[in-house]
């Protein structure tokens, strides 16, 4: 029969009462982490993030073909996810949070759709620009204007609405974030599609840089 | 020959202080914590986290609200009928004072150790 109360009870002696404390103050906390906020958004993962779009950005800047430059940040963006997961999953293990329950769960199911979207997005894109050339790799076709023109814009924007709507889970600055990648997105969709690494650099790289170091001093790394 | 005397040390037990009985109990200290976490959060929300029934959840929310812990607010959403807790300053006041009693315990344990 479950019990009723916690175990720290003025009858009953038997039960040490510090650890009886213990348990009540482990109650609590689990409690907590079931309906609170997700605390373990990484701020030196985002920095680490951060770093990699700008090192990427300079080098998509050089390539001629839109593989090339697809390929710049497809790595760019797998370098950025092995980090942005490993520094999450060691900040929930140091904080005793769950990624897979309670606010942790929430959040990665809020950003979720709004990345697979992009992927499919992506290929739907990459499929047009270079389905009239009718070669797959697309290793001679050179940078149109598609993939350039929408692409890093449309990163941005679907980008920033995952986080935006996970950051509901978390902490203040992770919402304020995901808006300005939105922004960001909307600017670049508008700008001329030279400008599209521009942009790539200033939000995935400048935005991740300054919200990952405040995340680290205001929340731990 | 004289008989060695031993004398063991009596490790003095930690003592229990005074502990708010609407907020030491399971249940009621689980929708204190759950509305500190969370913020307002409606009576479904509330039952799915703490796995609760309708019935058990109903009762001690009411002895959280007869006693200013926690308010209520009954509204309707799409025709649903929506009740919402929320943490009052006196309950989050009870919810401290709670943990505070409990890190003395702990603290008074380690002290004695």
């Amino acid at each position: 029969m479950p019990r009723d109360r916690p175990a720290l009870r003025r009858h009953e002696p038997a039960t040490a009462p510090d650890a009886a404390a213990v348990s009540s103050l482990r109650f609590i906390r689990e409690t907590m982490a079931r309906t609170g906020t997700f605390t373990a958004v990484p701020g030196w993962g985002g920095v680490a993030m951060g770093l990699t779009a700008l090192a990427a950005s300079w080098f998509a800047a050089q390539q001629t073909t839109v593989w090339d430059w697809l390929m710049v940040w497809t790595a760019a963006a797998a370098v950025a996810v092995v980090a942005g997961l490993w520094t999450t999953w060691a900040k929930a293990r140091r904080g005793g949070d769950a990624l897979t329950s309670g606010a942790g769960r929430k959040f990665v199911l809020a950003l979720l759709p709004a990345l697979l979207a992009g992927l499919v997005l992506t290929l739907a894109i990459y499929s047009y620009e270079v389905g009239a050339s009718e070669e797959y790799f697309a290793r001679r076709v050179p940078l149109l204007t598609a993939s350039r023109q929408l692409l890093p814009g449309l990163w941005m924007l679907l980008y920033g609405a995952g986080v935006a709507g996970a950051g509901a889970f978390s902490i203040r600055l992770v919402p304020m974030m995901g808006t300005l990648f939105m922004l960001s997105g909307v600017l670049a969709l508008l700008a001329p599609a030279a400008y599209g690494d521009a942009f790539m650099a200033a939000s995935f790289g400048g935005l991740h840089v300054v919200f990952g170091a405040l995340i680290a001093l205001r929340h731990g790394g | 020959m004289p008989s060695k005397i031993t004398r063991r040390t009596v490790r003095p037990a930690p003592t229990v202080p005074d502990l708010d009985p609407v907020v030491h109990q399971r249940v009621r200290l689980g929708i204190l914590s759950a509305l500190a976490a969370g913020g307002t959060t409606s009576f479904t929300d509330l039952k799915t986290v703490l796995d609760l029934t309708d019935g058990n959840l109903s009762v001690h929310a009411r002895k959280l609200e007869d006693a200013g812990y926690v308010s209520v607010s009954k509204s309707f959403a799409d025709r649903t009928p929506l009740t919402e807790y929320a943490l009052t300053e006196a309950g989050r006041q009870a919810l401290t004072d709670y943990l505070d009693a409990m890190e003395a315990v702990i603290q008074a344990a380690r002290d004695a150790s």
